[in-house]
């Protein structure tokens, strides 16, 4: 194709429109920036922010007393020794203050004789969780701030942007080049100041609570314009995820606040609880944390205990229906259309891939390697080190935002100039542009393969020859797709966009799993059958960048050592 | 024998000038429209255009289509073993195969 890009100039680009996006627009607009916030969907309708069910973890102390260095003692317990510890500060510190506005703005919180509810969950001290009922947060947290958006001057708004490579001059982050997927032209957009908001990378993997748009693009974005990256091994597989029997219109994450109302029991097939034979007995309670939570669920799988899909049982057969219809109301009917009645079968769950808790380097500023370029929410790394403590993923996205925005706008303002150039224009809209006529491979196909191996060798139970098999087989896909995307030369051309996304996932998938394949020792998230226990060597984060196309991985031991010789 | 349906399915970029396209999916109870859609991409012609974002939550609303006449979510209209004739939306301008422009005016992108 052959059609002149299109073109926009603004003060501050912010891709992504979940919670971290659309808050991070509202600030900066608020600061008296332009703003362009863009998403490869809708806005504020993709995403991870419009998925959650329930939890959002802050010490309001609404109604048992609270404070915000309780909630990051548990944040830092959770995170196995990893957690980047001003990141998880600001997280917990300024969590409050989003929540109180939030509530401001309408959102809507549970709340019992005019005080909002805090619900207990795993990993936790004390209740510190508020929601939306019934499992309605996510969709509620996205409307309120999307009314916002639509409220702020300043913030102009594109759906349909698959961002494509982000744009420099002179080491500075300039913008992004972008695919327009409803036209299938190309488009520069020159920014002072670009945010990556673009949350996490769990469609990397076959079965995951994710939308389709979560494919890491924002890693690879900031990979390939020079970026680090942290802790990009870990991996929260949520534990029990849906598996069957088949439910459709409900997020697969949906027994989560099932379990926080009402507890329910983990069961295998022989209906015999087994929790307790991985060091931590629930009794009816809801208390086992995600990472131990997914070790014990396969290995009662691999242990010939499964159910018939291959996850185990959990049952509320001990509930009463009046306690389930007093804590789910409306969902309790939703469930009955699709043949299922709590009180008379177990459903059947098993772990899916649910947040990253590796991303993109940044300071409690938001503020990453490189100059123009900030991140936001779960494409940050760092705070929630090596396994996420339940509902810090909405707060993170808050706080981390409405930072990103603040950020972003006092670097606006010390600019003289607006860029006008970007080194790498012409190339990135070469690629965007280009048509590889030869090629006939199933785009679909490859993402779903891929999917598979990285669910099976790099998911919640990992071994080194597994994870080799993996690269061996991400290497085989990539010189598959080759350099150039295929083309049909018209719009919402479906093989160009997946080639487009198989560039950046298998980037980051490669990057997992180099990073997996380091780590000789199993802590949190990542766990190593062949190295099974945690290593004091390993208190350490690792970083990744890009060298000459080649992914450099520092900060293991070894490197440490070098250093400190 | 495994049971089967069978999408009929709108393909084109001009309103006025598509053409029907005609496809087998594996009938398993429970799965729903955009199961099959993806079925599709996957296993037979993955140039078939759909919109959808989380796929299977009804959460982002993005996979509205028109089965038998009437609107949908793909996400949550129930696959059937029988003949099922899926369009795009009729009321709003088409992009391609199933995909139809559903953003409100000031959310697509303008020259600036």
């Amino acid at each position: 194709m052959t059609q002149e890009p299109l073109r926009a100039e603004t003060d501050v680009l912010v891709i992504g429109s979940g919670a971290a996006g659309m808050y991070a627009a509202i600030e900066a607009a608020s600061k008296g920036c332009q703003v362009l916030l863009a998403d490869r969907s809708l806005i504020g309708r993709g995403g991870a922010t419009v998925m959650a069910q329930m939890t959002v973890a802050v010490a309001l102390g609404s109604e048992t007393a609270d404070h915000w260095s309780y909630h990051y003692s548990d944040t830092l317990t959770a995170g196995r020794g990893l957690c980047n510890e001003p990141l998880a500060q600001l997280l917990c510190e300024e969590g409050p203050d989003c929540i109180r506005t939030m509530d401001g703005w309408g959102v809507g919180w549970a709340r019992k004789d005019g005080r909002i509810t805090q619900a207990m969950a795993p990993g936790h001290d004390r209740p510190r969780c508020v929601y939306v009922d019934f499992l309605n947060t996510g969709p509620a947290v996205s409307k309120t701030l999307r009314t916002i958006v639509n409220k702020s001057n300043g913030i102009r708004k594109t759906g349909d942007l698959c961002v494509v490579d982000l744009l420099h001059n002179k080491g500075d982050v300039v913008g992004a080049a972008a695919l327009h997927l409803g036209s299938g032209t190309p488009v520069i957009v020159l920014a002072k100041a670009t945010i990556l908001a673009t949350g996490g990378l769990t469609r990397l993997f076959r079965r995951n609570s994710a939308s389709a748009n979560m494919g890491g693009d924002g890693y690879a974005l900031a990979l390939r314009a020079g970026a680090c990256l942290v802790d990009m091994e870990f991996v929260q597989f949520f534990p029990i995820g849906h598996l069957a029997p088949r439910l459709i219109g409900m997020d697969p994450i949906m027994w989560d606040p099932f379990r926080y109302k009402l507890g329910g029991r983990l069961l295998n097939n022989r209906m015999e609880e087994f929790t307790q034979h991985y060091g931590v007995a629930e009794d009816g309670k809801y208390v086992i944390t995600r990472d131990v939570g997914s070790y014990a669920i396969l290995k009662e799988v691999e242990a010939g205990r499964g159910s018939p899909h291959g996850g185990v049982y959990l049952s509320f057969q001990h509930c009463p229906e009046r306690a389930l219809r007093e804590a789910f109301g409306p969902v309790i009917d939703r469930l009955a259309t699709n043949g299922i009645d709590l009180t008379k079968m177990p459903i059947e769950v098993a772990p899916i891939a649910h947040y990253h808790m590796g991303g993109i380097v940044s300071d409690a500023k938001m503020q990453t390697d490189l100059p123009g370029l900030f991140a936001a929410g779960e494409a940050v790394g760092g705070a929630n080190g090596a396994n996420r403590l339940s509902g810090n993923a909405i707060t993170e996205a808050l706080v981390f935002g409405r930072r990103a925005g603040r950020s972003a706008a006092d670097y606006v303002k010390r600019l003289r100039a607006s860029p006008d150039h970007a080194e790498n224009a012409h190339k990135a809209i070469a690629l965007i542009a280009a048509n590889a006529p030869s090629s006939n491979f199933n785009t679909a196909e490859m993402q779903l393969t891929l999917q598979k191996t990285m669910q099976d060798n790099v998911g919640a139970l990992r071994s080194g020859p597994k994870i080799a098999a993996a690269i061996d087989k991400i290497d085989h896909l990539t010189d598959e797709i080759g350099h150039t995307p295929p083309s049909d030369g018209n719009r919402f051309d479906m093989r160009r966009i997946d080639w487009f996304d198989l560039r950046n996932m298998l980037l980051v998938s490669r990057v997992v799993a180099e990073a997996a394949l380091a780590r000789t020792e199993t802590r949190g998230a990542h766990q190593r059958e062949d190295h099974p226990h945690l290593s004091p060597d390993w208190a350490l984060n690792q970083t990744v960048a890009l060298q000459n196309a080649s992914i450099e991985l520092s900060g293991g031991p070894r490197d440490t050592a070098v250093a400190a010789s | 024998m495994s049971e089967h349906a069978t999408l009929k399915i709108w393909r084109g970029l001009d309103a006025n000038a598509g053409r029907w396209e005609t496809y087998e999916v594996p009938f398993e109870a429970g799965q729903s429209v955009l199961d099959g859609l993806r079925w599709i991409r996957v296993n037979c012609d993955p140039t078939l255009a759909i919109r959808f974002s989380c796929i299977n939550a009804n959460a982002c609303k993005e996979c509205m289509i028109e089965l038998d006449g009437e609107t949908v979510y793909a996400c949550t209209a129930r696959l059937q073993p029988r003949k099922m004739t899926l369009a795009p939306l009729s009321n709003k301008k088409l992009l391609r195969d199933l995909v139809t422009e559903i953003a409100p005016p000031t959310e697509r992108f303008t020259n600036s």
